[in-house]
């Protein structure tokens, strides 16, 4: 059985002209866990993750598996198996003469590539050329190729894009249970709802820098309280809440209010003399998902 | 086994696996045999009819002892462009296709790739090369011994003409592969494998019979170079000799200049670029 072994981001950067892309980001992405790694388009995921492989070339920083930069490691698919984006096949080659040619470039026997298309379920379909593929089947194949290696690290980018929900729920069981094998699974999504089900550790972006890392419940108590308020006279408590610099929003059922606690509004409100006809700490529906969006800002909504 | 050699097998996997070389090498055989059917014929007609103006021991102005040479030599002289457009498909089909993610995710060391492209572009451009050169020759002989014109294929001369020639379809290869990796656009390279050698070549070759620079310059086009190197072409028989030449293994060594300076300077820009 392969062991995982640790990624680690040391101060990684990636300048594209006068953008950074990925700022002096920090990370450590530990074995036998699955590891979102979240963001919205555009927050330098996808760049992050071809400077841990070697494909885009750090401005600064460094990015290592198991303590050795990508092209440094003797057989990389044995170590570290990535699926990066759905369109990089040669439409007029097949699922099998793809991974038959990765695993001759990568030294990798053979025999390994009618494994892993049973092991994602691609066999029937292997000797059709990718041209003929939907969006599934070539996550699929992505996937196929990383497991060539049987390596102890994966590395996904958005590997749930497109897959139907048999699809996603098949996934979901298959990265738990590489990671209770004791593999590193790193697998980024730009949707937390997508992953959250099947993630241990998070670590955030947005903007190309990193703004959240630890476990998934270490994420939900960051979620920003609620408040749900109201007064006779809303226009005086809006005034009040303008004041103390609380952001709000004016609904149907009165004012809501983030960042502050229930507390804080009724002591405002009580000291400019504006008197409260509701004053109520709302439940989260989705606590994570709050967090998630206020971490990564407006964008993320998209 | 070598990170190289697994990388020259993946490549050898990549071209075979995909419809472009049988496509290529089918348009190579039957350009270049049809060509060298209808030349021998022509010439051995001319040869034997009254229409032959030239003086004795000549067809149409060729040297009798030049028809056989410059018939089989058509496998290089016009068809050329074929493996350089197979090097540089190898090369741009990667960038376009994306694939060159997953090539360097397997060999990470990119020079490696670039050598195992180089490695495998001189085998199959020497293997078309002999493939048009068995259309060319067999072709061509058996239409000038209809004629009963000599084919010379018991000369020692010949037959070092067809290796110089499978020699030269082994550096076409490697020149295409140079291209592609300086113009990494699919429809870039190949526009310009075409315009040049059907078009900007042939044209400056021409002009180079009657101005004494552009003669200079002329013969080191890479296109006169390969024909130097084989030793016979149907533009020199055509500008009978007036432009110079150069030697056999110069016009080899230009060759190979081009796709080393067109693969190094390749090597150092696109290929070492970002694979986003």
């Amino acid at each position: 059985m392969p062991t995982g072994v640790p990624i680690e981001f040391e101060g990684v950067t990636k300048r594209f002209g006068t953008v950074d892309a990925v700022s002096d980001l920090t990370a450590t992405v530990l074995p036998g866990r699955v590891t979102g790694f979240l963001g919205p388009n555009g927050a330098g995921k996808t760049t992050t993750l071809r400077m841990l492989l070697g494909l885009v070339t750090p401005t600064r920083g460094r990015a290592t598996i198991g303590g050795s930069v990508y092209r440094d490691l003797d057989r990389p698919f044995a170590t570290v198996g990535a699926a990066l984006e759905a369109a990089s096949f040669h439409p007029g080659r097949s699922a099998r003469e793809h991974l038959r040619v990765l695993a001759l470039g990568s030294r990798i026997d053979p025999a390994r590539v009618d494994v892993v298309l049973e092991a994602v379920g691609l066999t029937q379909y292997s000797r059709r050329r990718v041209a003929g593929y939907s969006l599934g089947m070539r996550q699929r194949l992505g996937l196929a190729a990383a497991l060539l290696g049987d390596p102890g690290v994966l590395v996904l980018d958005e590997p749930i894009n497109g897959l139907d929900p048999e699809g996603i729920k098949w996934i979901r069981s298959f990265l738990r249970s590489l990671a209770d094998e004791g593999r590193t699974v790193l697998v980024s999504s730009h949707l937390l709802t997508e992953v959250e089900q099947t993630v241990d550790e998070v670590l955030i972006v947005a903007k190309g820098r990193l703004v959240h890392s630890g476990s998934l419940a270490s994420l939900e108590a960051t979620a920003a309280p609620r408040v749900l308020t109201d007064a006779p006279n809303r226009p005086a408590l809006l005034g009040v809440l303008r004041a103390e610099g609380l952001p709000a929003e004016e609904g149907p059922d009165g004012i809501l209010v983030s960042g502050a606690e229930p507390g804080r509004i009724g002591h405002a409100a009580f000291a400019a003399g504006v008197e409260l006809s509701l004053l109520a700490p709302q439940r989260q529906v989705s606590g994570l998902e709050d967090a998630f969006l206020t971490l990564v800002g407006e964008e993320g909504a998209l | 086994m070598t990170a190289f050699a697994a990388a020259t097998r993946a490549e050898l996997a990549k071209i075979l696996s995909t419809r472009m070389w049988w496509v290529l090498l089918i348009v190579l055989v039957a350009y270049v045999g049809l060509l060298a059917a209808g030349i021998a014929f022509g010439l051995g007609a001319l040869g034997t009819s009254g229409g032959n103006e030239g003086p004795p021991g000549t067809v149409a102005g060729l040297p009798l002892a030049l028809v056989a040479p410059v018939v089989f030599a058509l496998a290089t002289s016009v068809g050329y462009p074929l493996p350089a457009l197979l090097g540089s498909l190898s090369v741009t089909s990667e960038f376009r296709h994306k694939t060159l993610t997953p090539t360097f995710l397997a060999t990470p060391r990119r020079g490696g790739v670039l050598a195992a492209k180089w490695l495998v572009l001189l085998v199959l451009g020497a293997l078309f090369g002999a493939a048009a050169l068995v259309a060319t020759v067999g072709l061509g002989a058996a239409g000038l011994s209809a004629f009963g014109l000599d084919p010379q294929l018991g000369e020692s001369d010949t037959w070092a003409l067809i290796g110089r020639a499978v020699l030269a379809m082994a550096l076409w290869g490697v020149v295409g592969v140079g291209l592609g990796v300086l113009v990494p656009s699919q429809v870039g390279s190949i526009v310009i494998i075409l315009a040049f050698t059907q078009f900007v070549e042939p044209i400056l070759r021409t002009a180079a019979g009657f101005v004494d620079w552009a003669g200079e310059v002329g013969r080191f086009l890479p296109g006169a170079a390969s024909d130097a190197l084989v030793g016979a072409s149907i533009y020199t028989a055509i500008s009978a000799g007036t432009a110079s030449q150069l030697e056999w293994w110069q016009g080899g060594i230009v060759l190979l200049g081009y796709a080393v300076l067109f693969t190094v300077i390749g090597a150092l820009t696109t290929w070492r670029s970002d694979v986003t």
